[in-house]
């Protein structure tokens, strides 16, 4: 606990921490939406394939900076949630070979600019193989104040088109009905989970920040069957989870980020499947157990209510 | 020699993830193949800290225990209410995130770093070599694979029929009293191996391109399965080759343009097949859109 505390102590850690915090809070909250909506393994092939769009804008401007990532990353977010439409529309491909084409081609091409950009004679370039799999602690002061930013700007938008982001999760043919644009807010919604993907991208990585997206929201379901309760649960859970990833992952050297932040989130969930009210293994088991028992009862009662009548009868 | 040596081991790998990918495209299961590359990670490792030797019979146990567990929860926590989907996220992000842990914890200890992990160490293939008795017998990964190779192939074709009917309609499959769990749990083994011989070669993404790209692109050129697994292996070999060929000429990952190479293969196939192609449908439909509207006029 000591380090912990060791670790507050220093400014930037300190806004690290709480960068981090902010970013599975967020990413929680987008998930929840997207696991909804059946489609948690979207989130994980746009986080692949925001990796070619990071490293074409990296390469066109020579910086390393989240805006211009943002830019690259959402543009190659937005290739790919159409190649992936138009493969599932236009060919007999279903949708699940559809993702794992756009995921493994573009992520493909990430690593062929990649290794490109090793190669080459890009200055500046130290770190961005850092992307992979995330390096909190290496983060600056400005990257933690973008990557906050960002996240709270997710949160704002998903507080403010709640109504509509819900309405979608459950009946866009009903919110079509309304008159609301459901494919615009579907756009919406992808357009957020690529922000959450850069956001994450220094700190987490692209090869696992996919968890972040999935694995708060699935633990949340497990607890309740509201949607706001569970949106604030999953981002609670993100938040704990990008907290412990930060912290371990500090304090114990050459340790990436991403997956002590992933396992982190990992252990929640084993936590949530177990002991989750009505869906728990553990509250199953008691129900079973409840079940079995006044089943037994009541045929015990049946057994003696009859069996008392068969003697009155014979008794008469 | 080396070139030999690397397009050789690109080949097999073409082959062995070409022939099970055409399965996991059929049953709909492209993303099992992926969670099942990322998830023998830990297996990998876990292996080389038990047995302190890079034995490929060893990590080949460990990752088809790896797989098979994977496989098995996916399944579990399906039943149990959650989405397939976010199933398949939940378990191979925690597996893989175990698995790169180990790495940079132990990373002196494996000889395996995270780079290698992503991108696969085909370029240093030839390297490796085995050697019996003072005498080279060739690289290790080119032995590893071609064993890989051989048993999915007879596995596959002792079985074809059987495969053959899970992949279309496991439903018919299970009336007639073929096993179809035990199928399932045997191809996913059969993926695992084909993962984990490749994992050294190509790193653990690019597993996933060779098992779904290749098998995607030839399920756009023909309606038979025979035809099909052959057409996956040919254009996985084809996008070895020029892969291979494109990454002299770039100086980049070599695995990384392979799977482009296949990638461009797919987008070609999608649009110039001629009967699942996008152009050919279009000429269709307007041959038949200009047919009616003649017949039409006739009728009028």
């Amino acid at each position: 606990m000591s380090n912990f505390f060791t670790m507050l102590a220093d400014p930037n850690m300190r806004w690290i921490f709480f960068g981090c915090m902010l970013l599975g809070l967020s990413s929680g909250v987008i998930g929840s939406f997207t696991y909804l909506r059946k489609q948690s393994l979207v989130g994980d092939t746009l986080a692949h394939a925001a990796l070619p769009g990071i490293c074409i804008a990296f390469m066109l401007t020579g910086v390393k900076s989240i805006g211009i990532f943002l830019i690259g990353a959402t543009l190659a977010g937005i290739v790919a949630t159409f190649g992936i439409g138009y493969i599932t529309r236009h060919s007999r491909l279903k949708q699940d070979a559809a993702l794992g084409i756009v995921l493994s081609s573009f992520f493909g091409l990430g690593i062929v600019l990649l290794t490109f950009i090793q190669h080459g004679d890009y200055g500046n370039q130290a770190g961005l193989d850092k992307f992979l799999f995330g390096q909190a602690a290496a983060m600056v002061g400005s990257d933690v104040m973008t990557m906050s930013v960002m996240s709270a700007f997710l949160v704002t938008i998903c507080a403010l088109l709640f109504k509509q982001f819900k309405l979608i999760s459950f009946d866009p043919g009903f919110a079509k009905g309304l008159g609301y644009n459901v494919g615009l807010l579907e756009q919406l919604l992808m357009l957020l989970v690529v922000v959450a993907v850069v956001a994450g991208v220094q700190a987490v990585g692209v090869v696992l920040i996919a968890a972040l997206l999935i694995t708060p929201a699935v633990s949340a379901r497990y607890w309740t069957n509201r949607l706001g309760t569970m949106i604030i649960l999953s981002g609670a859970f993100g938040a704990l989870s990008g907290a412990l990833g930060t912290w371990i992952s500090s304090s114990v050297s050459n340790l990436p980020t991403g997956p002590v932040t992933v396992l982190a989130a990992t252990t929640v969930f084993v936590l949530s499947v177990l002991l989750g009210p009505e869906r728990g293994l553990l509250a199953k088991r008691i129900l079973q157990a409840r079940v079995k028992r006044s089943f037994l009862k009541e045929n015990e009662v049946l057994h003696t209510a009859s069996g008392d009548r068969m003697k009155g009868e014979t008794a008469g | 020699m080396s070139d030999f040596w690397i397009l050789l081991t690109g080949s097999l790998v073409a082959a062995c993830c070409g022939i099970v990918g055409v399965f996991l495209v059929l049953r709909k299961m492209a993303m099992i193949g992926d969670a099942i590359s990322h998830s023998v990670m830990p297996g990998i490792v876990i292996a080389f800290l038990i047995s302190g030797t890079r034995d490929s019979l060893v990590m080949m146990f460990a990752a088809l225990l790896f797989g098979l567990l994977t496989t098995f929860l996916i399944g579990l926590f399906q039943r149990s209410g959650i989405q397939s989907d976010a199933s398949i996220g939940v378990v191979f992000t925690a597996l893989f995130a175990i698995g790169v842990i180990l790495v940079s914890l132990f990373a002196r200890q494996v000889h395996l770093d995270q780079d290698a992990i992503l991108y696969g160490e085909i370029a240093f293939v030839h390297w490796n070599l085995w050697e019996v008795g003072g005498v080279s017998m060739g690289p290790k990964a080119v032995w590893l694979l071609g064993v890989t190779l051989i048993a999915i192939a007879a596995v596959i074709g002792l079985f074809y029929k059987q495969f053959k009917l899970c992949a279309f309609d496991p439903a018919l499959a299970a009336a007639i009293g073929i096993p179809v769990a035990l199928f399932h749990y045997m191809l996913m083994g059969l993926v695992s191996m084909a993962t984990v011989s490749s994992f050294e070669s190509v790193g653990a993404i690019l597993v996933v391109g060779m098992l779904i790209i290749p098998a995607s692109t030839s399920y756009l050129l023909t309606d038979r399965l025979g035809m099909m697994i052959a057409l996956s292996i040919a254009v996985g070999v084809a996008s070895t080759f020029a892969g291979y060929g494109a990454s002299i000429i770039l100086d980049a990952s070599i695995a990384g343009c392979i799977v482009c190479a296949a990638g461009l293969l797919f987008v070609a196939a999608f649009l110039l097949s001629p009967s699942h192609g996008l152009i050919s449908r279009r000429l269709r439909q307007r041959k038949l859109a200009a047919e009616t509207t003649a017949s039409g006029a006739r009728a009028v």
